[in-house]
């Protein structure tokens, strides 16, 4: 698997931090900000891909609207360490484990799957029984994400 | 009289002395509790106001009196002596006979207007059983495919007498449509219905983002409304301009009350383009504003918004109806600043935020639920949230006189600060060529989030304070609040009606209507006549949305 194909749209995103890593012996933290299903309310998604920039890591954001498997596919394309779905509409529960299976199908099974958005708290034990590595509800200080992510971002060559 | 220079500056001087006098051996003894003193917006505010921050504001010339241009202190010369503000509460989840019973509960505790909030499916213009819907239907709202599901939706509720306000963008015109068939099928007289539709499509590219097509057809779907509202159903607002949802993505209040007002703009530039008379349509055009935490840069907002409305529609427009010139409003408090730590705190915020739109003279208020960091609200919830606009209408003393607050000098110099700030922006945008333009070069979307990034971060340096999130904060809550859970059979029980009303249906005039929809979007011509068809003959919103898409195809986000 390797990241050299990366979308020319993506590449505003990533092409900053591309170079810094060229120098850099440590691979960074490479994140997928992904937004389901129908909702548009992308305010806490953007700023929390910049927030991911902003402490070195390299965040890329698909856009508005994407299925689970448009959001795999990516997650498979840019070789990234860690999805963070954001999703607020409620339909948490039918999305997130279809993302998570179909990213265990690819055999991307260290990616990390983070939830960020308005899940019921007893909607939260069942999604991590389904393999999302944490849920962030509203108020969670995008430092507490970051350190989340290099904690448990499991070290690669 | 005018304030001149000459007082001006001695007015100046004598808050000069008083510095010197009073302040500066106190301070020196003792500092503030902080360098800088701080709005939501991050605006600076200052240690006092006095009359020499005022000197250039002008009584008859800015403030003047209610019902007066340029309509600061209110529309109505009575203010809410005469009438209180609409009490309109946004309601909508699951299906279409249990908003319908929500409805009715409200309006039996004393609600006086109806919102009707749509699921996602619904806003986005696909039917429940499109694969797209999975997992969405009834989740953030009703959910509505057909005029058989909106038969459901208001039965019982006399469409002739009850005032209905619709958040509905992309779609919102088949919205209308079945409103109107439904109304009909009662034997409301659409001369005599009222109520709004939301159809405000360019805040939808700045901020909310449920968009369908690209941004000048949806402008022209748009006009298409007014049109047939003007001729057809005359007290009818058309739209509702929202700065709502912009606040909600992150914008200041002063950007708030920018690009709202340039959008409503930009939208009677299309009306007049389109032929409509600005004195016969924009009176029917109504705005709709957040009601934040900071409560006298919410008040400012408001006061100022009239103010420039008045003045854009006379100087720009040459306006000469007075309807024409005066802005009316409907606000609702900020969901974004709702918590999930301590959820009962909520209360507060509201009350607070509410207070501010009623100081602010709105004209019709939505109170949020407590809960709504969690879920939609409960019926308790809600009952509290309405509680709360009673309590400040018929406790607190508040709607007893006009603009109380008016002739502060603080709130006077932060109304004009709004204004100034506003202009700004006017000047920036213009210079771009207009709304449209600047919104598919990306500039207020932008602008609201680099806002939004700025907050966040002043939140986490703890530059800004939210109570129980990050000063105050509990290991233990104290108690958990019961949620609204909505069942995942609400689709099945939705495509179920929506194959019963396929299987009724004319299919011939299914297709005849549809492909006038077609006929209609790619001559130009005003496509709600041929909306009104489909409707009737129980077209789905799905399928008229397609007509269109075939047409018109979809609009694609450019990266900002």
């Amino acid at each position: 698997m390797t990241s050299d194909e990366i979308k020319p749209s993506l590449l505003l995103v990533t092409c900053h931090s591309s170079l810094v890593t060229a120098f850099m012996s440590e691979r960074k933290i490479r994140v997928l900000v992904a937004k389901p299903g129908l909702d548009g309310h992308d305010r806490g998604a953007k700023v929390i891909a910049r927030a991911l920039r902003d402490a070195g890591m390299e965040v890329i954001y698909t856009g508005l609207r994407q299925t689970p498997e448009m959001i795999a596919a990516a997650a498979l394309q840019e070789d990234v360490d860690a999805v963070g779905v954001s999703i607020l509409s409620g339909a948490h529960n039918t999305l997130c484990p279809r993302i998570v299976s179909l990213l265990r199908e690819k055999g991307l099974d260290d990616c990390l799957v983070l939830v960020g958005g308005i899940v019921p708290q007893e909607d939260i034990s069942r999604l991590k029984e389904q393999g999302v590595a944490e849920v962030f509800l509203p108020g969670t200080s995008t430092d507490d994400i970051v350190g989340f992510l290099r904690e448990n971002v499991r070290p690669r060559a | 009289m005018p304030e001149t220079k000459e007082t001006a500056s001695v007015e100046q001087a004598t808050v000069e002395r008083w510095e010197q006098e009073t302040l500066r051996p106190v301070l020196n003894k003792r500092p503030e509790r902080k360098k800088r003193f701080e709005s939501v917006s991050l605006e600076e505010v200052n240690r006092l106001y006095t009359p020499a921050d005022t000197a250039d504001i002008d009584f008859e010339r800015d403030t003047s009196f209610p019902g007066e241009f340029p309509y600061t202190r209110g529309i109505h010369p009575t203010g809410y002596r005469g009438k209180l503000w609409t009490m309109r509460q946004f309601a909508g989840f699951g299906t279409p006979e249990e908003t319908n019973a929500r409805f009715k509960y409200l309006m039996g505790q004393g609600q006086t207007g109806l919102s009707v909030a749509y699921d996602l499916p619904t806003l986005m213009g696909y039917d429940a059983d499109s694969p797209l819907s999975e997992g969405e239907v009834g989740k953030c709202g009703v959910a509505v495919s057909s005029l058989a599901d909106m038969e459901v939706l208001f039965d019982g509720i006399p469409l002739e007498e009850v005032t209905v306000s619709q958040t509905i963008n992309a779609p919102a015109s088949i919205l209308l449509a079945m409103y109107l068939v439904v109304a009909e099928k009662q034997g409301a007289d659409w001369k005599k219905i009222s109520g709004t539709l939301q159809n405000d499509i360019l805040k939808e590219y700045i901020a909310q983002k449920e968009w369908i097509y690209p941004i000048r057809p949806a402008m022209k779907l748009v006009t298409d409304t007014f049109e047939f509202c003007t001729h057809h159903v005359p007290k009818y607002n058309p739209i509702s301009v929202s700065g709502y949802h912009i606040r909600e993505a992150g914008a200041t209040a002063v950007q708030e009350l920018a690009f709202t007002l340039r959008d409503g703009i930009e939208y009677v530039e299309w009306g007049v383009e389109a032929g409509l008379d600005v004195d016969e349509f924009v009176p029917r055009l109504s705005f709709f504003f957040n009601a934040h935490n900071d409560f006298f840069e919410e008040v400012a907002k408001y006061r100022a918004a009239r103010r420039i409305w008045a003045r854009v529609m006379r100087e720009r427009f040459h306006a000469k109806n007075e309807r024409t010139l005066q802005l009316r409003f409907h606000t609702q408090t900020a969901g974004v600043s709702l918590t999930v730590q301590q959820p009962l705190n909520n209360i507060v915020r509201v009350a607070i935020q509410a207070l501010a739109g009623v100081f602010g003279g709105t004209n019709s208020l939505h109170t949020d639920a407590y809960d709504e960091a969690l879920a939609l609200p409960t019926d308790r919830a809600a009952l509290i949230a309405l509680r709360t606009q009673q309590i400040i209408a018929e406790e607190t003393g508040v709607a007893n006189t006009i603009d109380p607050l008016g002739g502060s000098y603080f709130l006077e110099a932060l109304t004009k600060k709004m204004e100034d700030g506003a202009l700004d922006y006017f000047d920036k945008i213009d210079a771009m060529g207009g709304m449209v333009e600047a919104v598919e070069k990306g500039f207020p979307q932008r602008e609201i989030q680099e806002s939004a990034y700025q907050y966040q971060k002043a939140v986490e340096r703890g530059e800004q304070t939210i109570v129980g999130v990050n000063k105050y904060q509990m290991e233990e809550e104290p108690a958990e609040v019961p949620i609204l859970v909505i069942d995942e059979g609400v689709r099945d029980h939705q495509v179920e009606r929506l194959e019963r009303a396929r299987d009724k249906r004319d299919k011939g005039a299914v297709a005849n209507a549809l492909e006038k929809v077609r006929q209609a979007a790619r001559s130009n011509d005003n496509h709600m006549p041929a909306t009104i068809e489909a409707v009737r003959a129980y077209a789905t919103l799905g399928e008229i949305c397609d007509a269109l898409r075939d047409v018109y195809g979809l609009y694609e986000e450019p990266a900002f």
